[in-house]
């Protein structure tokens, strides 16, 4: 297939980053590889959004640090990056409105480029004659090819998509039109599992063609709970995180018993917002 | 009870004709690459460098007398110990002679069961002179390796065990056969090793 056939794809990760690991990075090769190797996708973007702090997660520390230290991992990555709005957000955003808010964005760029082209390439009496030539149904031989909207995708791991059954955690109308609408790529060790997760539910059952599972055939535990513990206990975390997101955390001295007090007792935002509005 | 001070890796020399084994000289200079933000390991191309493929043991053997031989010379009753003053007060005297202890993956203690692979001999000394430091393994039990064997049982306070909390099943196999597929191996090896894979063309699957 040519490229210009290809549906081009962002990757969009959310998540706490709390902190940013090398387990996170490798989602986004492993998904990558995967999609460009359907033959039917091209990746052409990362994104990486980390949560902000309204989210009231135990141990979250402060958005402020937590973006740094994804910009600096992603420092020497040529195509994923960090965006920030979310984090910037007073209150939580549920995770199909950034979907939402990113792909808002792709169609705005891609709209400015459009109306360009015209103004460019057809001026004065060419535009007449590529008019005319439009009544014939000649349009695609004149007008430069205009590439379809690349589409946002949540990237995800496992523990996300399983997070869907927990109890008031999500709005099932936001799980139907976050697979509906977008699309997942789930990166997960227990492909099995995924699938029977899927199987057992009619929204994601439903959108099946939709949830890219990838298989992680190494199994890579490198989960940010892990490196918070690790750091209290004093252990080195080196070849865990990158060099740069390591130094961070030490100059800092981000991660204590102290910072993982944090938010207790505090109610997650999500739980939060869909148990009031249940209850309303 | 340890204090570590340093760590060597020592390339196998190309003789060991192992499969899939590039050249000794890449294998030092990408171990070389990856430890550049070590201050602590360092790479010791000495084995690679051999005429022909040598046991562990004589490795063993001979960092632990380039040990020797690097260690201050001091003269005086006190000669060749270190001292030092404990919270107390009470002075502390610790022999000043490093020891130098095997590190690896837990499916070695298993390869010692492997008829012709090893010599009793050479599994006595390594356990019984130096010591081993063995990291969890996905798929290996290491207290069963040992308690199936007499040597290891004998010495098991000198073989101790590491339980890595991060379970990480990347080998070297899977980085091999990823760069054939021409996967993505980046975030799991360093990107300055990466670099220098790509630059000199290995593990394309065209050799081996």
């Amino acid at each position: 297939m040519e490229n210009s056939e290809k549906t081009e794809v962002v990757l969009l990760a959310c998540g706490s980053f709390n902190p940013i690991t090398n387990m996170h990075l490798r989602l986004f090769e492993l998904a990558k590889d995967y999609m460009n190797g359907t033959g039917k996708y091209r990746v052409i973007k990362g994104v990486i959004s980390p949560v902000g702090d309204a989210y009231k997660k135990k141990g979250l520390i402060s958005a402020h640090h937590r973006v740094i230290m994804a910009e600096l991992a992603t420092k020497n990555s040529e195509w994923v990056e960090v965006d920030t709005w979310e984090s910037l957000q007073k209150d939580w955003v549920e995770t199909l409105k950034v979907l939402r808010h990113h792909q808002e964005k792709l169609e705005a760029s891609s709209c400015d480029h459009q109306q360009d082209s015209p103004r460019l390439e057809r001026p004065g009496r060419k535009r007449k004659w590529a008019e005319q030539r439009q009544d014939f149904g000649q349009k695609e031989l004149l007008e430069p090819k205009t590439k379809d909207v690349p589409k946002v995708k949540l990237l995800c791991g496992a523990d996300l998509l399983e997070s869907f059954g927990v109890p008031n955690l999500w709005k099932s109308e936001d799980i139907t039109r976050i697979v509906g609408d977008y699309g997942l790529i789930c990166i997960t060790r227990a492909g099995n599992d995924a699938e029977k997760f899927i199987y057992e539910s009619d929204a994601l059952w439903k959108h099946r063609n939709n949830i890219h599972l990838v298989n992680e055939w190494i199994t890579n535990d490198i989960s940010s709970t892990k490196i918070r513990r690790a750091l209290r206990r004093g252990q080195s975390i080196r070849y865990l995180v990158p060099d740069l997101v390591r130094e961070y955390i030490e100059k800092h001295d981000l991660y204590s018993p102290e910072s993982e007090e944090r938010n207790v007792g505090v109610v997650l935002a999500p739980l939060q917002k869909n148990t009031a509005e249940a209850n309303s | 009870m340890y204090k570590v001070i340093g760590g060597i890796i020592s390339p196998v020399n190309d003789n060991y004709r192992k499969k899939d084994l590039v050249a000794a000289h890449h294998r030092v200079a990408m171990a070389r690459l990856a430890l550049q933000t070590s201050d602590w390991i360092q790479v010791d191309p000495w084995e690679s460098e051999q005429a022909q493929w040598m046991e562990t043991v004589k490795v063993l053997r001979h960092h632990h007398s380039e040990l020797l031989r690097s260690l201050p010379q001091t003269e005086g009753p006190d000669h060749g110990r270190a001292h030092s003053l404990a919270p107390t007060g009470s002075a502390l005297v610790f022999p000043a002679v490093p020891e130098l202890k095997l590190l690896c993956g837990a499916d070695i203690l298993k390869t010692f069961q492997t008829p012709n692979l090893w010599k009793e001999a050479h599994i006595q000394e390594i356990v019984e002179k130096f010591g081993m430091v063995c990291v969890s393994r996905t798929g290996h039990n290491p207290k069963e390796y040992i308690s199936g064997s007499a040597i290891l049982q004998r010495y098991q306070h000198n073989i101790h065990l590491v339980r890595e909390p991060v379970q990480n099943e990347l080998s070297s196999t899977y980085i091999r056969r990823a760069l054939c597929q021409g996967q993505s191996v980046k975030y799991l090896l360093p990107d300055a090793v990466i670099t220098y894979i790509k630059e000199h063309n290995l593990y394309t699957g065209d050799s081996s």
